[in-house]
């Protein structure tokens, strides 16, 4: 489920293409309503996790970005209510004011690096979240009720957005322009230049790097991206309230980018189909909800201790089965060598 | 702010302190010896008040033989992680962190598979309580938490001061390597490490399960506290955790006294932030760990 990493156009990736957008385009109408609306939220969460991998470009891992998520939702959610923007208008506002939060939060979290950026990161948006349910700002943020009635995404000609297949297919192109600017990001200059901040950063500046400034970009990029997701959210389940962006969200986030791997743009990817699907097919059929947190912490120690590169780690290995060993050597990340 | 409620929040403050003490020296220790922060240490205290439900409320043994087996079990409990996560995970200091997440959620699930996500009503273990002449009132069951964390914290102090193990134990804080090649075994020192941090743990969770009322998610507001208060006393600093627990839980429950509970939080945080952004290795940290 992502899109092929082709560098010049050839028969395989167009046909690998082709049939993703036929999967994509076919798979609502083989699920039931249920799985729909699973599937709505599949597609918001790859955008989540795929805009949480650009900062991790950099090497640093923030804990605040199911609140800058949450801040998008409410901004997009507020805008839409209460100031009565149109919703298309409301979620590009959404996706900004997270943006713009990046961008003052930047300039004190990005005085530190590694595990005080984590930390200071999980402060600074526990603070944003506190405030949300915080009673003297009930009139405007609703309190821990949160926002309910969010207007919906209008009707388009004829097309219904309350039906989650039309939502659905309103995600998946959203999703993908997003993911293709994402691509397109890390695979230009200022990519390149995320790379040698995370493993040379004192080289990086030495020859005229401003590593502040593309700490800053790659944070106010990634928290776009999450606030549009936030906002996809808002306007399809129409209530947000803070628990729902609260650090156990967050975990999650964590577990999809470190089981999938985060050194190619297609691991979080996986790591989020994969334990969805886990998550649903097994869990649910074997009707154990309140196991989830369970499968998912031993998911996670078991990823950490056993496959440090991620499930990505195995599509390498997977390829060579069919095509022998590759030509050059697949250099991948982990969160360990993120840390050095 | 009237005289009697004054000194009713100040006797509040102290147990806070009292327990946020015991739960945050056991954080530094774990982190100052292994390098590792263990955010399941908030599940840990969990566990420790789950102990006394189990055994004292459901069961009916007495009160401190449930608190003594909470300090065994949460002990033990470290002495698994140590062992499962954080042994082959030595090397890698975010994974041990990650691998703690994922242990959280599995300690949360089982309190919840066997419990229930309800409140847990613990009786009181005694009904005794002193009365200060102007109505002030500390109970017992507060008291025990603070005579406790002042005797633990002081045997702790004592051991780590006076004994071999204890030299032991801070020379591997400073510098493992140089520890090793003295010949001190690392693996031990880890284990002692884990077993004291996580049965300090364990200990507040037991003796406040009668004042809290456990639920299995009690454990994430401890855990951020405990991150305040080792980020501002300084990472690997135990004293600077007793004094930042006394001055984050006076704070703290004045705050929320006077204002409320969310505010009380921001502050708390906010607090954090700009310690972090001021002075990044804390109030009274040495030097420069991440």
């Amino acid at each position: 489920m992502h899109k092929p990493e082709n560098k010049s156009p050839n028969i395989v990736g167009f046909i690998g293409f082709v049939l993703l957008v036929v999967v994509l385009a076919v798979l609502p109408h083989m699920l039931s309503f249920s799985q729909q609306e699973i599937l709505v939220l599949l597609v918001i969460n790859v955008l989540l996790v795929c805009s949480y991998r650009l900062l991790t470009l950099t090497g640093e891992w923030s804990l605040a970005h199911a609140v800058i998520m949450g801040v998008g939702a409410y901004a997009s959610a507020l805008a839409s209510k209460e100031l009565s923007v149109p919703v298309p208008l409301a979620m590009l506002i959404g996706a900004s004011v997270a943006g713009f939060l990046a961008f003052l939060l930047s300039f004190p979290l990005f005085r530190m690096k590694g595990f005080y950026f984590l930390i200071a990161s999980f402060a600074a948006g526990e603070v944003i979240r506190l405030s949300w349910k915080w009673s003297d700002l009930t009139f405007l943020f609703g309190g821990p009720k949160g926002i309910k009635r969010i207007p919906p995404f209008p009707d388009f000609l004829t097309i219904d957005f309350y039906e989650p297949v039309n939502y659905y297919y309103l995600c998946v192109v959203v999703v993908a322009v997003s993911l293709l600017i994402l691509y397109r990001v890390e695979k230009s200059r200022i990519g390149l230049t995320f790379h040698a901040i995370h493993w040379q950063d004192k080289l990086a500046e030495s020859v005229g790097v401003n590593t502040f400034r593309y700490r800053m970009l790659a944070f106010v990029i990634s928290a776009f991206f999450a606030g549009l997701a936030g906002a996809l959210y808002a306007h399809y389940v129409g209530a947000i309230a803070p628990k729902r962006f609260d650090v156990e969200e967050m975990v999650y986030i964590l577990i999809w980018a470190i089981v999938g791997g985060t050194a190619t743009f297609y691991g979080p990817i996986i790591g989020v189909v994969a334990l969805t699907i886990l998550n649903e097919v097994v869990l649910r059929s074997l009707g154990v909800d309140e196991m989830r947190p369970m499968f998912y912490g031993a998911v996670l120690i078991i990823a950490i201790l056993f496959m440090p590169n991620g499930l990505e780690g195995l599509v390498p290995k997977i390829k060579n089965l069919f095509t022998g060993p590759p030509k050059d050597g697949n250099r991948s990340l982990t969160p360990s060598q993120a840390t050095e | 702010m009237t005289p009697e409620l004054f000194f009713q929040t100040v006797i509040n403050a102290t147990y806070a302190a009292s327990y946020m003490a015991l739960i945050a020296v056991g954080f530094v220790l774990i982190f100052g010896v292994m390098g590792v922060v263990n955010f399941a240490h908030g599940e840990l205290y969990m566990a420790g008040a789950y102990t006394v439900v189990a055994l004292y409320a459901d069961q009916g043994f007495p009160f401190f033989l449930a608190v003594a087996a909470g300090l065994v079990f949460v002990g033990v409990l470290g002495l698994l992680m140590e062992f499962a996560l954080f042994r082959p995970l030595r090397d890698n200091p975010l994974g041990g962190l990650i691998a703690s997440i994922g242990f959280l959620l599995i300690l949360q699930t089982i309190a919840v598979l066997g419990f229930g996500v309800r409140m847990e009503n613990v009786p009181p273990s005694t009904q005794d309580k002193i009365v200060f002449l102007n109505g002030v009132v500390l109970t017992y069951q507060r008291l025990y938490v603070i005579v406790a964390a002042i005797g633990l914290l002081t045997a702790l102090w004592l051991f780590l001061r006076k004994s071999k193990f204890g030299w032991a134990l801070r020379a591997c804080a400073q510098d493992r390597e140089a520890a090793a090649l003295q010949g001190m075994s690392i693996n031990n020192t880890a284990r002692l490490a884990m077993f004291i941090g996580a049965a300090l743990a364990g200990v507040a969770g037991a003796l406040t399960a009668p004042l809290v009322s456990p639920t299995p998610f009690m454990g994430h507001p401890v855990v951020v506290a405990a991150f305040i208060i080792i980020i501002v006393g300084g990472l690997g600093s135990l004293e600077g955790a007793v004094l930042v627990s006394i001055l984050y839980a006076f704070v703290h429950t004045f705050v929320t006294t006077l204002y409320d509970g969310t505010l009380a939080n921001i502050v708390g945080l906010l607090l954090m932030l700009a310690v972090l952004i001021v002075k990044p290795t804390g109030l009274f940290g040495a030097k420069e760990r991440a």
